[in-house]
């Protein structure tokens, strides 16, 4: 069956094919008791920060441009779903309320990815890279700031600490966030995701507006020359990007009951990290993503038991994979010793 | 009526009047040469034609058309493609997608259609991929449509760009120094690939070139810019053989 798809639906079944397996093998640790609780706690923090890491590879490997601020599409995600799963929690039923959620958290994300791409876009390079970092930092300190409350006289919005009249809730608390929002998410869901993410990413890719998309990447005045409309793909491309983020944000807010716009969960550090991921896993390769966020999440914490050398050993690994993806030797030798394999499997 | 007429066209870049006063008229069909030294304003004609720069004065006139103004994008639509001196392919996009991208504003979806991958999808990505390779066989690309562009050789590169240029379906094509960097073998290529296009196609074509054997060799009609300005007009053979051409740009 294989043989008839194209070469390029055949990567994406491929892709697809890596992560219901890795959740199969998951799902097989889980039943036999082999998958210790602090594993199985990584396992939907480890599927958010691949939808993060494959949504940044859409912005700087297919678009190429440098965002360091998707951290802030996922903050506005976490914060937006939370309020309304905190505020519907008792009303709504869990799958409901998560999937709404869900979707305000989405949207919420690719309205200001919008937003802020009609300015940022505009910009090249280090200045983008630059812009997009103080947005990301802006987005946090303000939901770190703010105070937001309901009580009998109605909804309430400040940067100074108030009392509530009578009847009433704080929903976000300032630095103490939004409390008590319900944990709906789990690895299924977090899967099922990221499945749907690459499913839009991978479709978009194989499609004109992809192409489109890659040709403003390649060579903006060739693109221009052949009528391709530069804003206009640029801006969709920059808001699914920041959708699937911010949909990685709803699952991270969804996962945890306390949520704090910190540095530790939405700094641009954390934008940096994800970066890390993308780059290490190839710039543009939407599979080696994921691969490599699992590895580079994960390791550290295999490594606990290591304890001093841990951080030692992370950084090691880091070079050997930028090593084994970059270096052209190591691809020369890869596409060689990796072709022969996947003939003998042809055949 | 002249398929591209150009009146009075200017542009200055500070105090430097780049293109001073050029017009132009090309019928339907003709293969037109504008040639003249380095700096003249060869490719800043080109670059007003294509809305790359807007011009200070004068009117652009394609096909009736008034296009004076318009952007790059909707001159790419009113129908005028074209290829750069340097070369500016798609280069980590497959030598057919670069194609396909040229095909862009022929065959539409809608993004839900890409999404769902629809029948329609799968039509429409039928018919492009169909389009693309007639027109990369037209070239000789064939057998490197999966090839990344940037690993073709030269020669095939440049027939590349021509190919997604004029996957835009143009009325008027644009080449800028085709044979720039070839040896004379891949000039009369070139030359060949030129011909057969403006027949196939029945393309009208104007280049900007130095190699005197490719222009004298298919340019029907010839423009000479010298420091911004219209030194000479008319039949090929009678611009090269004007005494004013001949000190100014093809020495003695």
């Amino acid at each position: 069956m294989l043989k008839k798809l194209s070469k390029t639906s055949r990567r994406d079944y491929i892709t697809y094919g890596i992560v219901i397996a890795f959740y199969l093998i998951v799902q097989l640790f889980k039943v036999t008791g082999l998958l210790s609780s602090h594993m199985e706690g990584l396992l939907v923090p480890l599927t958010y920060y691949s939808l993060a890491a494959v949504s940044l590879n859409l912005t700087v490997g297919i678009l190429g441009e440098l965002s360091l601020g998707h951290a802030g599409f996922m903050c506005i995600g976490a914060f937006s779903a939370s309020l309304f799963s905190v505020y519907t929690k008792g009303l709504l039923p869990g799958g409901l309320r998560f999937f709404i959620a869900l979707l305000i958290g989405t949207i919420l994300a690719a309205i200001f990815g919008f937003l802020i791409g009609i300015p940022v876009l505009r910009l090249k390079g280090d200045y983008l890279a630059i812009v997009t970092l103080a947005f990301g930092e802006i987005i946090k300190n303000i939901l770190a700031a703010v105070y937001f409350g309901y009580d009998e006289a109605g909804l309430h919005i400040s940067f100074k600490s108030f009392q509530l009249q009578g009847e009433g809730k704080m929903l976000i608390n300032g630095a103490m966030g939004i409390q008590g929002t319900p944990t709906d998410s789990n690895f299924t869901i977090a899967v099922i995701l990221l499945l749907l993410a690459l499913v839009i990413i991978q479709h978009l890719i194989g499609s004109r507006d992809g192409r489109a998309i890659m040709s403003i990447r390649d060579n903006r005045i060739a693109a221009e020359s052949v009528g391709i409309n530069i804003t206009k793909y640029k801006m969709l491309a920059f808001t699914i990007s920041a959708a699937i983020a911010g949909s990685a944000g709803v699952l991270f807010s969804h996962n945890t009951s306390t949520l704090t716009a910190t540095s530790t969960y939405f700094g641009y550090n954390v934008s940096i990290m994800i970066l890390v991921y993308v780059v290490l896993g190839g710039i543009g390769n939407i599979r080696g993503s994921i691969i490599a966020t699992t590895i580079l999440y994960a390791l550290p914490e295999l490594l606990r038991g290591l304890n001093t050398y841990r951080m030692l050993i992370y950084s090691i690994v880091l070079i050997a994979i930028m090593l084994f993806n970059w270096a052209p030797k190591a691809i020369e030798w890869r596409k060689k010793n990796l072709s022969s394999i996947k003939g003998r499997f042809a055949k | 009526m002249a398929l591209l007429q150009v009146d009075n066209l200017s542009i200055s870049f500070g105090g430097l009047r780049a293109v001073d006063d050029f017009n132009l008229t090309i019928e339907k069909g003709e293969l037109y040469g504008l040639i003249g030294p380095n700096g003249a304003g060869k490719t800043t004609v080109f670059n007003l034609l294509t809305g790359v720069y807007q011009p200070n004065e004068g009117l652009i006139t394609l096909d009736g058309q008034n296009i004076t103004g318009k952007s790059t994008i909707e001159i790419n639509q009113c129908g005028i493609a074209r290829t750069f001196q340097n070369i500016r392919l798609f280069k980590d996009l497959s030598v057919i997608d670069n194609v396909k991208v040229g095909l862009h504003n022929q065959y539409h979806y809608s993004f839900m259609d890409t999404m769902l991958r629809t029948g329609k999808y799968r039509r429409t990505e039928k018919e492009i991929t169909e389009k693309a390779c007639a027109l990369l066989e037209v070239f000789g690309l064939q057998d490197e449509k999966d090839f990344l562009s940037s690993n073709l050789p030269y020669g095939k590169q440049r027939k590349l760009e021509i190919a997604r240029a004029l996957a835009t379906n143009p009325k008027l094509l644009l080449l800028d120094e085709p044979a720039a960097g070839m040896n004379p073998n891949e000039t009369g290529e070139l030359m060949d690939t030129i011909a057969f296009v403006r027949k196939n196609f029945d393309m009208t074509i104007l280049l900007i070139e130095h190699d005197m054997k490719l222009v004298s060799g298919i340019c029907e009609k010839l423009t000479v810019l010298n420091f911004g300005r219209v030194l000479c007009q008319g039949k090929t053979s009678d611009v090269l053989n004007n005494p004013e051409v001949i000190t100014a740009y093809l020495g003695e």
